[in-house]
């Protein structure tokens, strides 16, 4: 099979990690197997490489200004050592990507973006620099990042630092932390709905950390965790994923997340004109959750109907492993998604019935 | 992988067990072990008919749904309703667990399909 590697895929290899090919990474979709996995983060602690996420410095005297010239969130509110997520759109309203930016300093950040945009999301920062003083530097090759997820990780990871964990409060990071003598940078961040942390850490030491702490998490219920259960897990915190719930053809305002594009910032940013107006004029199309009350699953691209109306399509679909029920995301007309409505999905030639719920799935299970 | 002798196959990891002018149809072993866990069979009713390569039945792990062809044509005599609730049923035996019992429409189709010793063959070569 073709693709990039990361430092660690002889490691999944010999974990059983069952590879493939994701936005053109090689990476274990699962090991033991992904409902174990999925529990284990749930209920213990799980570890992911996610070394293919995209990382990108910004520096330089007018990076505040820039990077709330293109995103939708508001930069200038930032506190040092903040994280914060956002959209990047285009000016039709249309998503970039969504990704997290880390201040190190008021004129000093870093963004953590999907794999599968980086080198779009690094052209289009470049495209639109115009007259801005920046300084990029794509750091995607040289940082891998760990993610320990779960109730277990911080028990887990503080077996092996003398930096008091508990006090990194959610959304925020520190670097230079000796972890079992290796040096990260540390974000109290994560993908899953459960406490966890992203470990940033370079190429030749990764492989020592990744075992480290396997090692002393596995009395504690620790597993090897992969990306198959990376988007269940969340999927049911209604955590969104480019390319299903959110993309060039659809704006952050009709994926729900209107509270991370500030409308009302004092910096002008790039979709703002357009979002303004869609949030004025009232969304046409909305994302809502919904539950099969009959047998199937929802998979991504199947219809929506409302009787003989086609009403939207499935952006995620699962049998949920947490709450044992077959639940999707759909992006559907709007004068349909009130909560409790009835709609159909077609599954395979079937119309199966479905009701609109809540999407934040596990916070309602 | 565990492939049996008296069985014949497909290349889409089908299997056909013949007692006369009825089989049993089912998946394979290696196939149950590429989806993973699987959470779901969706099954067809009694009496429908269906043609050689048509998709008759739906498997689905937790992270997608697989399609399910027929060996060679048939009308389905019985479903094997206990999967709807125990799907997990085709991890644990894939072979003792059929999907749906069929009337061959044309048995001389079955020399159409492949051996045991030609399915592993034919498996060895896609890991």
């Amino acid at each position: 099979m073709d693709g990039k590697r990361t430092p660690l895929y002889e490691e999944h290899k010999s974990l059983k990690g069952k590879i493939v090919n994701y936005a053109g990474w090689l990476l274990p979709v699962q090991y033991e197997g992904l409902i174990p996995e999925h529990n284990a983060v749930r209920n213990a602690a799980g570890i992911f490489d996610v070394s293919h996420m995209g990382t990108i410095f910004v520096s330089g005297k007018d990076s505040k200004a820039y990077l709330d010239y293109l995103m939708t969130n508001d930069i200038s509110k930032l506190k040092l050592n903040q994280i914060v997520y956002t959209f990047m759109c285009y000016p039709d309203g249309g998503v970039v990507d969504d990704l997290l930016v880390y201040k190190y300093d008021e004129d000093r950040y870093f963004l953590v973006v999907n794999a599968a945009n980086l080198d779009k999301d690094y052209q289009w920062i470049l495209d639109n620099m115009g007259t801005y003083e920046v300084e990029l530097d794509n750091a995607s090759d040289r940082i891998c990042i760990l993610a320990l997820q779960g109730p277990s990780a911080e028990r887990i990871l503080q077996s092996l630092t003398d930096y008091d964990l508990s006090q990194l409060k959610f959304f925020y990071f520190d670097e230079k932390i000796q972890v079992d003598g290796i040096e990260v940078m540390i974000s109290r961040t994560g993908y899953t709905g459960e406490d966890g942390f992203e470990i940033f850490v370079d190429n030749e030491n990764v492989v020592k950390l990744w075992k480290r702490i396997l090692k002393v998490g596995g009395d504690l219920g620790l597993k090897p965790a992969g990306l198959g259960c990376r988007d269940t897990l969340r999927f049911e915190a209604a955590l969104p994923l480019y390319g299903n719930e959110l993309s060039k053809d659809i704006t952050p305002l009709e994926a729900g997340f209107k509270f991370f594009v500030k409308l009302k910032k004092e910096s002008d940013f790039i979709g703002k004109d357009i979002l303004n107006k869609q949030w004025e004029d009232g969304l046409e199309r909305t994302l809502v959750g919904f539950e099969l009350l009959e047998r199937g699953i929802p998979r991504e691209g199947y219809e929506i109907y409302k009787g003989e109306e086609k009403i939207g399509h499935v952006t995620t679909g699962y049998m949920s492993p947490t709450l044992n029920k077959s639940i999707g995301n759909a992006l559907i007309a709007s004068k349909y998604a009130e909560l409790g409505n009835d709609i159909e999905v077609l599954i395979r030639k079937k119309k199966v019935k479905a009701k609109i719920i809540n999407k934040n799935f596990l916070k309602n299970r | 992988m565990n492939v049996l002798k008296d069985l014949f196959y497909t290349e889409d990891h089908e299997w056909l067990k013949v007692e006369g002018d009825e089989a049993y149809v089912g998946i394979t072993d290696f196939a149950q072990d590429q989806l993973g866990d699987i959470v779901y069979v969706e099954l067809p009713e009694i009496d429908d008919e269906f043609e050689k390569e048509e998709a008759f039945s739906a498997v689905e792990s937790v992270k997608a749904a697989s399609d399910i062809y027929m060996p060679v044509d048939g009308v389905i005599l019985e479903v094997n309703d206990e999967l709807l609730d125990a799907p997990e049923l085709l991890n644990t035996d894939a072979y003792e667990n059929w999907i749906v019992k069929i009337k061959l429409t044309d048995p001389s189709q079955l020399e159409e399909l492949l051996t045991s010793g030609e399915y592993e063959e034919f498996i060895a070569e896609e890991v």
